[in-house]
């Protein structure tokens, strides 16, 4: 059934210097991490790291589903969300009973709350596969997510269930006040539950969840049940999406029914994708990628989000494994060295590709200003330049962009793949492509 | 009493034959090329809109025709363009891009015509009450829907059941690779369904347009119920379709349509207990509930026979 997913890298037996570089690339990546606000040390880019860790913690619990066990969820904020509200009540009851409980292990107790509910549901769930259970989880989603409204007391109906992150008992001196300290906090998790996370990759469990992603046939007749499999994947991603969802209360101090809606989990199923659900590093990708467009692009333009599904079809039709898969794919052409023969074709179709992406861009945001122009004026401000939404020009310069670019723009790409066509040969006669 | 059961249910299956145009289409789709139509309900929506653009232009009755082949017209272009080319990265690469129209197509609309509700009037000639039951006086618009979805019902009916282009989709739903081999255009054929299919719903569309709220989430909010109808009736049946459409129909209509809550039925609470889940659930009414009794039947549907209704299949 899943035909985009391929295999996990293969084991191969470790030499010391591989070892040395793996270890290295987690050392780096929890350097960075600590380094990152020393850096960039605006509150507002404080505030979009914190949120990119959130997203990347939830990003990765939805790739165990997606890319590891094949499991298209459209539910999966579910988990998020309770965990959230999880977290949000043990919160007040920590300062109600004056529990000594510190908030670091608040986002812990998130995760118990995901895998909690995993537990429950997610037998009912698994049972089917493909499909089905893509329609299942959004069943689920849509029912939780409508009942969160219903059951006032738990979840504060429309309005959310709010709490004081600085009122619980500190740690190490720190109030979390600040969100420097919060943003401490979130790298923490993300580190933990990304190296935990990988390495379930690598347990029999995580070799068990490819093979029923890849023949679930072929598992049946080893003597496994793909449905046990797909629970037990289903619970880990409830439980790492439980401590994302955790994380989000301890950041936001608020958990409402928009944690559980359909567009978080849209947004989760964006992110993956489009990141790259084959590689384990696709996730962190598209969830860097898609909380910085979300947070940025809703500056710029109204119609963001339209944006967003055009990005994610363009995805989903010309690159399915996302922007790993792409970086991945050219990894065997930097290995052998003839990266450089691909180049000079990217470079020429660079231009009447900008030219067509530029007259979608301007033809997006004419429709959006003449259709909905209300005191902003008929005039877009774009690249610099001012463009009247009502002149027939504007529409002539659009549509010439959009035309003339793909005309060219064909072109152009068909260079490219014979370049592309070229240096895998290349590659392969060096002996670094299968 | 009498009376709320028998508006309800001419409201009941009234609502269910707009969902089995919905159904019938996507049940189709689905068995014929394993792809469920994410962005179903987005042509749907695209019906409301386009009839009311052009109920605005050139008057309802044109309208009703030429919205559903524009709508249909979209969908072939979907298949054609999107579909065909990503069906070699296979069903999950399939459904996913049908996620992401739903989403751009749902943006374009409130793009277009704003994010509140269009004024999508009833036509003047069928703005009248066609008899009065009761104290209810009932329009006869609705009257006017339950007789177009039961006359496409039919003719759907006859021309699977009667024709050659019935007897080669009929074919092509169980042995598809059969019935290339004998030398129809499968490809052709896919696309011709498609394009039906999202046709029946932009006629949806443009006929529950003036009775319900036409706006740019309405695609969004029937959308998860058109997938729990068919996977209630089961995956691939049409006839499951059918009765689940009807049942899905029947029970939201009555859900919102009774107001009673156990509060109601067996007295309040001691208000000594304070707010607790329990009171919620004590006092929630069955009209507050409707919404979520779809997600309900899903669920107990899935345990109880997981293939659904009537459904065969196990995938």
């Amino acid at each position: 059934m899943i035909d985009t997913a391929i295999s996990a890298p293969y084991v191969k037996p470790a030499g010391r210097g591989q070892n040395l570089r793996f270890y290295g690339m987690w050392v780096v990546a929890a350097i960075s991490l600590v380094v990152l606000p020393l850096v960039f040390s605006s509150g507002g880019s404080i505030t979009s790291f914190s949120l990119i860790g959130i997203a990347i913690v939830f990003a990765l619990s939805y790739n165990i589903l997606l890319g590891q066990t094949g499991l298209l969820s459209f539910g999966h904020a579910v988990y998020y969300g309770l965990g959230g509200f999880l977290a949000i009540h043990m919160m007040n009851l920590i300062v109600a009973h004056k529990w000594p409980i510190p908030l670091p292990f608040i986002p812990l107790i998130g995760g118990f709350g995901g895998l909690a509910f995993a537990v429950v549901i997610g037998w009912v769930v698994t049972k089917r596969a493909g499909t089905v259970f893509a329609m299942i989880s959004l069943g689920i989603g849509e029912l939780v997510g409508s009942s969160s409204l219903i059951l006032r007391s738990v979840f504060g109906g429309e309005s959310g269930i709010t709490t004081d992150r600085t009122s619980l008992p500190h740690m190490f001196g720190w109030s979390f006040g600040p969100q420097i300290q919060v943003y401490y906090l979130i790298s923490f998790w993300l580190m933990v539950s990304a190296i935990l996370m990988y390495a379930l990759t690598r347990t029999p469990v995580g070799r068990m969840c490819n093979a029923v992603r890849d023949n679930p046939e072929r598992v049946e007749f080893i003597g496994y049940d793909p449905h046990v499999v797909r629970y037990l994947a289903c619970c880990f991603a409830g439980f790492f999406a439980g401590i994302a969802g955790g994380l989000a209360a301890v950041n936001f101090e608020i958990a409402n029914s928009a944690y559980l809606g359909a567009v978080q989990s849209g947004m989760v199923l964006f992110a993956t994708f489009i990141g790259g659900t084959a590689q384990f590093f696709g996730p962190i990708l598209g969830a860097i990628l898609v909380t910085y467009l979300q947070l940025g692009l809703a500056n710029v333009t109204t119609v963001w989000q339209l944006y967003f599904g055009i990005i994610f079809i363009g995805i989903v039709m010309f690159a399915p494994r996302g922007i790993a898969g792409l970086v991945m794919l050219h990894r065997p052409l930097i290995r052998a060295g003839t990266l450089g023969m691909m180049i000079p074709s990217y470079l020429l179709s660079l231009l009447p590709t900008l030219a067509l992406v530029c007259g979608g861009v301007l033809a997006i945001e004419t429709a959006a200003r003449y259709t909905q122009s209300e005191g902003e004026g008929k005039v877009v401000h774009l690249f610099g330049m001012p463009f009247d939404s009502t002149s027939l020009t504007t529409w002539a310069i659009a549509a010439a962009l959009i035309v003339g670019g793909f005309l060219v723009a064909r072109i152009t790409w068909r260079r490219v793949a014979e370049a592309w066509d070229r240096a895998t040969t290349a590659a392969r006669d060096r002996g670094c492509l299968a | 009493m009498l009376e709320l059961i028998v508006i309800s249910t001419l409201n009941g299956v009234l609502f269910g034959m707009l969902l089995f145009l919905l159904s019938s289409g996507l049940t189709v789709i689905f068995s014929m090329m394993g792809v469920l139509n994410f962005a179903h309900a987005s042509f749907y929506m695209l019906g409301a809109f386009f009839g009311y653009q052009l109920t605005r232009w050139i008057g309802f009755w044109p309208a009703l025709v030429l919205a559903p082949l524009l709508v249909g017209a979209v969908g072939m272009a979907v298949e054609r363009y999107g579909l065909r080319n990503t069906h070699k990265h296979g069903h999950v690469a399939e459904l996913l891009l049908t996620f992401g129209l739903a989403f751009a197509i749902e943006e374009i609309v409130s793009m277009i015509w704003g994010k509140s509700p269009v004024d999508y009037r009833v036509p003047a000639a069928l703005d009248f009450p066609a008899f009065s039951l009761f104290s209810t006086n009932y329009p006869a618009y609705k009257i006017f829907m339950l007789a177009v979805s039961a006359s496409i019902f039919v003719a759907l009916l006859v021309v699977l059941k009667r024709t050659r282009v019935g007897l080669i989709v009929q074919a092509a739903l169980t042995h598809p690779n059969m019935v290339s081999h004998l030398g129809h255009n499968v490809g052709r054929v896919f696309m011709l369904v498609f394009g039906v299919g999202s046709a029946l719903a932009g006629m949806a569309g443009v006929i529950a347009g003036p009775a319900l709220v036409t706006q740019s989430d309405m695609a969004g909010l029937l959308g998860p119920i058109l997938f729990v109808v068919i996977v209630f009736g089961g995956l691939g049946s049409l006839p499951g379709a059918f009765i689940a459409s009807l049942v899905i129909g029947l029970v939201q209509t009555f859900g919102v349509a009774l107001n009673g809550s156990l509060a109601s039925a067996f007295g309040p609470l001691d208000p000594s207990l304070g707010p607790s889940v329990l009171t919620d659930i004590w006092n929630v009414t069955i009209a507050q509930i409707a919404p979520i009794l779809p997600y309900l039947l899903l669920v107990l549907m899935l345990i109880v026979r997981p293939m659904g209704l009537l459904g065969t299949r196990e995938t």
